[in-house]
């Protein structure tokens, strides 16, 4: 065991330090443009000097770097430090990228990757129904091959972001006579069209981020299917292991415990600091256990990635220690210390981002929201025991 | 950069794990629970050839000279097999003599120790929930000692006792010294026998180095109990796996069954990544100690609550069979019982680490 970088990445240390302190923030003129620009010409600017992207091949807009989980690992974390952008995480970059990289063709990977990368292409990601959440391998919107045209009718629901997006990936049913995911294709399919219609959906929190999508004869061409017609199954299995692994980084638990922190500090409890209230010292240090062993073993888990030896039952523990475990119990002890606040709304909508301690109405609302995507709490259970500890599947 | 263990580490804890279920199956251990038979001798005397009770003594003294982090993994396994013996305390008097015994303290006692030829025992616990080294106020005048110390492992068996003394002192007192009374107590975790001894002006040997060596050796205990709690988690994982994938009820296995899959699964998710908080700990005792002393706090509150949770659920979870004297079930959950308030409760280290942190300054 040892937690020191050697000589070699020390060097790499410096050298990805030197980058930032030249590149970031952006200076003169480029420091004027709006957010989003100076992050996409950032972006470009790491990508080209091997920081960013580095497992996608340079002629799909990515730096191809050999792979080292040391370096992305301190770019990660002195990207971090500094508060430089870092890759985008959405549906895009975050989670097609990846199945593309592995199951698309080469035309799909040049037409969809490059802009993906770049934030140009907003994607959504068409996988609940109405009548398949959990049991995902029942949705029934179906897709049929008329000519050089895919033609789809049916509908999805908690699509986040579909009403900004310019394209779907989904999960559709395109063989009708074979059973359950069997009968599964992955299409990609452009969000305007006259056969798509989306309609927004309010969240408990006022926020309107997600919506229905119905499909009435849209279309989308022949060669838009990644992988074959009956493994979409298969394929979508590749972006939602991204979205676990996303939703339980080992950085989150942390984040999240330092802002507790601070709002203990900042609030009052029994006619004193919430921070020297010794009930509330308690949950604090009952929490940081759980928030500890997330990032240690997040590290762990690092090094045996490094190593490309397996970490067990720990591949599956993160997202519900993340999202379940601390995740709630955060929310628990910042709806505490808020006091009254917690009666408020913090409605966002159109609004700026609430300034008082009503924001953590929403954190708190949010938490719930945080144990669904990407699979509930009682899914990840059974996948935990299933998967992880060899317990029987239940169907 | 590599936060795992190293390959000698590994199997250190195959090795030391084999040997516990080897030496010590629960048949052995349902013996010891059922009969007073005090130190087993024989299964100390294997260990310590195996090289356990010397692990941490330096190797001029006749130790193996290895880290706590390498003692913990000792303890990951032996909490698994709910191993009996003095280890925990016998390791922990070594290590006080190491950092702070006299020259003549060493070459006399760390050799022996070493061998496992003495049985040495820690004294520090006081009436009143008194652990921590600056809540002792045992006090020696001129070499003897008057006082009381209580839950003190295998203390009619142990040939040394190191006491804590008022201020961070520590002395060592021999067995069958004058006016040492030992008295035994039926703990609740019968492979790790607990007594009370009293002082009546009692010859003792000073330590010469007090408050620093005490805290260091307490933080080491509270690691080592952390690794044992884990290590018998996990263990309590794992029967419970093995049970729900063979009780038959309803025609099924009971693994089949969510309400009983997700207890498992709970259980594992909040064990299962613990054990790289406990490595850390052991990590910063050796090689960041800056940070040690609030690691090992949290380790021992988080590491000790999840044991006591875990075992709980493992009994539920067998039910009736779960509740039974001769059933395995009863050696992880008293050990975490006894895990659990051994040198303080979850909520003192809470405290404790709460008052160490860096959110306490700024």
């Amino acid at each position: 065991m040892n937690l020191d970088y050697s000589a070699e990445y020390l060097s790499f240390q410096e050298e990805v330090r030197g980058f930032l302190a030249r590149e970031w923030p952006l200076k003169a003129e480029e420091a004027q443009l709006p957010r989003e620009d100076q992050a996409s010409l950032f972006r470009l600017r790491a990508t080209k000097q091997g920081y960013l992207y580095r497992g996608i091949p340079v002629r799909y807009g990515g730096s191809e770097q050999a792979a080292d989980p040391l370096k992305a690992r301190i770019i990660s974390q002195e990207f971090s430090r500094v508060g430089a952008p870092r890759e985008l995480e959405r549906n895009g970059a975050g989670r097609l990228v990846p199945t593309l990289l592995q199951w698309g063709s080469d035309w799909q990977k040049e037409h969809f990757v490059p802009p993906a990368i770049r934030g140009e292409h907003i994607w959504c990601q068409g996988y609940s129904e109405p009548g398949a959440g959990s049991d995902l391998a029942s949705l029934r919107t179906r897709a049929e091959l008329v000519g050089d045209q895919w033609v789809i009718n049916g509908q999805k629901i908690w699509t986040t972001r579909a009403h900004l997006a310019d394209h779907m990936f989904m999960l559709v049913r395109t063989e009708p006579d074979k059973p359950g995911r069997e009968g599964l294709s992955y299409l990609l399919v452009p969000m305007k069209q006259p056969g798509i219609e989306v309609r927004r959906l309010r969240q408990v929190t006022g926020d309107a981020s997600f919506n229905e999508v119905f499909f009435t004869d849209a279309k989308a061409p022949a060669d838009w299917i990644v992988g074959e017609r009956g493994q979409g199954w298969e394929v979508s299995r590749t972006t939602l292991k991204f979205e676990r692994d996303q939703m339980g980084g080992p950085e989150q638990g942390l984040d999240l415990f330092r802002k507790i922190v601070g709002l203990a500090k900042r609030t009052t409890r029994n006619g004193v600091r919430a921070i020297e209230d010794p009930e509330v010292r308690q949950w604090l240090v009952a929490l940081e256990g759980h928030v500890m062993s997330s990032y240690w073993s997040g590290q762990y888990q690092f090094s045996l990635g490094a190593k490309g030896e397996s970490a067990g039952v720990l591949d599956y523990t993160g997202k519900f220690l993340t999202m379940h475990v601390i995740g709630l119990e955060a929310a628990r002890i910042a709806q505490e210390l808020i006091g009254d606040d917690a009666l408020l709304l913090a409605q966002v909508t159109g609004a700026k981002a609430p300034l008082g301690n009503e924001r953590w109405v929403n954190h708190n609302l949010g938490s719930l929201a945080a144990n669904m995507g990407g699979g509930t709490s009682n899914i990840q259970r059974n996948i935990i025991a299933e998967r992880g500890l060899g317990l029987p599947r239940d169907a | 950069m590599d936060f795992d263990l190293s390959d000698t580490q590994k199997a250190l804890y195959s090795s030391v794990r084999r040997f516990f279920e080897t030496e010590a199956p629960p048949s052995r251990l349902l013996k010891i629970y059922d009969r007073d038979e005090g130190l087993d001798r024989d299964l100390w005397r294997k260990s310590a050839d195996l090289g356990l009770a010397g692990l941490i003594v330096p190797e001029e003294h006749g130790g193996a000279g290895l880290e706590l982090l390498d003692l913990a993994v000792v303890t990951d396994a032996m909490g698994y097999c709910a191993a009996p013996g003095p280890l925990l305390g016998h390791a922990l008097v070594g290590m006080a003599l190491s950092l702070g015994g006299s020259e003549e303290q060493k070459a006399r006692w760390l050799p022996r120790l070493a061998s496992g030829e003495v049985v040495a025992s820690l004294a520090i616990s006081e009436h009143g929930e008194r652990w921590q080294p600056d809540q002792w106020t045992a006090v020696a005048t001129a070499g003897r000692l008057t006082a009381s110390k209580k839950n003190v492992l295998f203390a009619a068996d142990a040939d040394l006792f190191l006491v804590g003394l008022a201020g961070g002192g520590l002395a060592l007192v021999e067995q069958g010294a004058p006016g040492l009374t030992v008295r035994e107590v039926d703990g609740i975790d019968r492979t790790r026998r607990l007594g009370a001894l009293g002082f009546v002006d009692t010859p003792c040997e000073l330590l010469p180095e007090g408050l620093a060596v005490a805290e260091r050796i307490r933080d080491a205990a509270l690691v080592l109990l952390a690794a044992d709690a884990y290590g018998g988690a996990h263990r309590s994982v794992e029967l419970m796996t093995n049970y729900a994938n063979e009780r038959v009820q309803f025609g099924r296995t009971i693994g089949h069954f969510q309400g009983v899959k997700h207890q498992i699964a709970d259980a594992a998710a909040e064990v299962e990544p613990a054990r790289q908080l406990v490595w850390y700990a052991a990590y910063t005792f050796d090689h960041r100690p800056d940070e040690a002393p609030r690691l090992a706090a949290l380790a021992k509150a988080h590491l000790t609550d999840r044991y006591v949770n875990t075992t709980r659920t493992m009994v539920l979870l067998h039910g009736g069979i779960g509740y039974t004297w001769e059933f395995h079930c009863q050696f992880w959950l008293k050990r975490a019982m006894f895990d659990r308030t051994f040198l303080g409760s979850p909520s003192v280290h809470r405290e404790r680490a709460a008052a160490m942190a860096d959110w306490q300054i700024n």
